[in-house]
């Protein structure tokens, strides 16, 4: 069928077209529209998806792991950029550029509008070409090309903070991705007992022939491409990036890099992992995994304890449940079934918090926890999905991440990690207490100082985007429908799970 | 022939730790980009000569010369000729770099060879260079060198893949090209906003952001 063949570099190819153009289209309600139409478009695409057949000589290629990520990344773009058009129609009627959600500080004048668009379309194709690549020198590329691409985004502002950030994001991950290349090598040596000839580092080749692989190359090649995409991933010790980043960058960014970022990288590491599943060597790769994911996790509730800007407070926690997804594809078993669960569920609730996030900067104009009060009052609705969404995150029942993560613990009991599982519980429990203080003081209480209540209202553009991953988050919880639950189950089959 | 090239790169890596002028930094740079492109075409090569010649010739073009020229300009728009006051000075970086030789030939002979006739010598001089490029990023305040020290460290680990004749498709080749090309590009680009804002390019008094 034509269209199978199309589809996948369709999936690549119009963001990157509607990119180009926007870098060029004058007039703001058409570009707007162009960024709404092709984030609509590639979302009908991805769903669309199954089944296609490869292209390019089978270097891209979708199976159930990268359509799962790539429904994650089309859903969030899709529901972040809706809320972005309207913060960016905001942030051009303001007097004060940079002032809708950027906090206090000195005033400058923002980047362009067409380059912020045409940087979050870039961006968009690279992320796909990542769910899609199924050669991993190509996945290198897309990986990096996604840091390039987000890179601009988060200095939007320019403010000599979202400076400072996007320096260190850029050099960091920039270290990182050169490591993951080192890995990358190491792995084609590993090969190269065997000589097949052409494009070793193809996928499905080097599962077929794992077996046969070096075995210590390919554990220095894991190893570094562990640390390598887990710099982009934001495992501790190596996010040190992460919280700067995802705070200094518009809002509805911060939603985009953490729900869906994150998890690209994270597909680099699976992949990886796959390889060490093929060539009998699993074990070694899950040991580490759960290392970094037990340190990400407390690492992460150390500094959410007593956070004074709640914007850092959503990043660090995007360090725990990426510690989470780690610790979960290392445990093995039905816990990697919980992990690409969970790993949906993240997404969408970190989505909705940064959203509402950029709610509150934009009345309260302070990202400081201590001058936050009373938004019960000022902003009843985004209140209520804050309170909503920190309910969400933690882990409460009845929302989808309750499940996840209790899939994840039950595993860890049934494998006898009786210590684990009591240091996980111990970890969650720790990060609810601390989340509670912080978010409860904020919605509740007498605002401090007489605010005008959000000038115009809050408008069902900065309403809409957060409430519908709310309720998407909730129907998860409950009830699961076959075809998401039969693509979870593919997914972690993929990265040697059972169902 | 080979050989001497992995000398003169060993080299360039001394003259990059010892040196405090962004000018000589950017030059030798510059001229390790040019010997990474001279490896492939120096060795046994019967098949593919083409295809390899246009994608060496290319290497060398950005490696040396578009990129560097790119650096001076950022250099000249910020004001930073020298690196005035690193954290670790030049004669003890010079220290440092011999450690890290030494350190590099060690480890690759211990490293397991699946055949002889994989060169030893060029997995010491790429970890060497990876090393060197990192130490600069770590020791040095100035952004510019920061970004050097990451163009080093990128041409190390592509010394590894040449020398290892991973046949590296290229496609992906010219990905990975293109890929430094940018980001080299943008961190260029956030060097000029931070001169701009700060008056200044030294990393260390970049931190309002903590905790």
């Amino acid at each position: 069928m034509l269209f199978n063949t199309l589809s996948l570099s369709a999936l690549v190819l119009v963001p990157l077209i509607a990119g180009a153009a926007a870098l060029m289209i004058r007039p703001d309600r058409l570009r707007r529209g162009l960024l709404i139409s092709a984030a609509v478009l590639h979302f009908l695409l991805t769903i669309t998806a199954s089944g296609a057949s490869p292209v390019l000589g089978g270097w891209l290629a979708l199976d159930s792991l990268g359509h799962l990520f790539l429904g994650i990344v089309s859903l969030l773009f899709l529901v972040a950029i809706v809320y972005g058009v309207g913060y960016l129609a905001r942030e051009k009627q303001t007097k004060e550029p940079g002032r809708v959600d950027a906090g206090s500080g000195p005033l400058l004048v923002n980047s362009r509008e067409s380059w912020l668009t045409g940087c979050l379309l870039f961006y968009l194709s690279a992320m796909t070409l990542v769910c899609v690549s199924n050669h991993l020198g190509l996945l290198w590329v897309a990986i990096e090309a996604t840091t390039l691409a987000s890179a601009p985004m988060i200095f939007f502002h320019r403010r000599p903070q979202s400076l400072e950030a996007t320096w260190k994001y850029l050099l960091i991950c920039s270290i990182g991705i050169a490591l993951a290349l080192f890995g990358n090598f190491l792995l084609a040596v590993s090969t190269s007992i065997i000589t097949s000839g052409e494009s070793p580092l193809l996928l499905d080749q080097l599962l077929l022939q794992a077996v046969h692989f070096h075995p210590q190359w390919l554990k220095a090649a894991f190893v570094f491409l562990l640390v390598g995409y887990g710099t982009k991933m934001g495992l501790a010790p190596l996010h040190t990036w992460l919280p700067d980043a995802h705070s200094e960058a518009p809002s509805f960014v911060s939603a985009l890099l953490s729900g869906a970022l994150l998890n690209c990288a994270f597909l680099g590491i699976l992949r990886a992992q796959q390889i060490l599943n093929a060539s009998g060597l699993a074990a070694f790769g899950q040991e580490l995994l759960m290392g970094f994911g037990l340190l990400s996790m407390g690492l992460a509730a150390i500094f959410i304890l007593q956070q004074p800007d709640f914007k850092r407070m959503l990043a660090y926690s995007s360090v725990e449940h990426m510690g989470i997804l780690a610790l979960g594809v290392g445990l093995g078993g039905t816990a990697v079934f919980g992990a690409m669960f969970h790993a949906v569920n993240h997404s969408l609730t970190k989505g909705m918090l940064f959203l509402v996030a950029g709610n509150i900067l934009s009345v309260m104009r302070t990202k400081s926890t201590a001058e936050v009060r009373g938004l019960s009052h000022l902003m009843p609705v985004s209140a209520a999905l804050w309170m909503a969404g920190f309910l969400a995150i933690t882990g409460s029942p009845p929302f989808g991440t309750f499940l996840s993560e209790f899939i994840i613990l039950k595993a860890a009991i049934e494998q006898s990690h009786y210590a684990l599982a009591v240091i996980y519980l111990l970890i969650l429990s720790v990060i609810f207490v601390a989340m509670a203080s912080i978010v409860v003081r904020m919605v509740q209480g007498v605002p401090l100082r007489a605010r005008e209540p959000a000038a115009h209202g809050e408008s069902w553009l900065m309403i809409a985007s957060p409430l519908v991953l709310c309720v998407l988050i909730l129907i998860l919880g409950v009830y699961m429908p076959d075809i998401f639950e039969d693509l979870l189950r593919d997914a972690a089959t993929v990265v040697g799970g059972s169902a | 022939m080979q050989d001497l090239l992995f000398v003169l790169l060993i080299l360039t890596g001394f003259v990059f730790l010892g040196s405090g002028r962004m000018q000589f930094g950017i030059r030798t740079v510059a001229l390790q980009g040019i010997l990474l492109g001279l490896i492939p075409l120096l060795g046994n090569l019967q098949d593919l000569w083409a295809r390899l010649t246009a994608l060496a010739v290319l290497s060398l073009a950005i490696k040396g010369m578009v990129l560097p020229y790119f650096l001076t300009r950022a250099m000249h728009k910020s004001k930073a000729l020298h690196e005035d006051n690193p954290f670790v000075g030049f004669t003890a970086s010079m220290v440092v770099g011999i450690i890290c030789l030494g350190g590099s030939f060690w480890i690759a002979s211990r490293l397991p060879f699946i055949d002889s006739s994989q060169p030893k010598m060029a997995v010491a001089v790429s970890l060497f260079i990876v090393l060197v490029g990192f130490f600069v990023i770590i020791s040095r305040r100035k952004a510019l060198s920061q970004v050097l020290g990451y163009l080093v460290m990128e041409n190390g680990v592509y010394i590894f893949g040449v020398a290892f004749a991973v046949d590296v498709p290229w496609l992906v080749e010219l990905g990975v090209l293109l890929d430094v090309f940018v980001a080299v590009f943008v961190m260029g680009i956030v060097i000029f906003h931070i001169s701009k804002s700060f008056d200044h390019i030294d990393t260390d008094q970049l931190s309002s952001l903590t905790g």
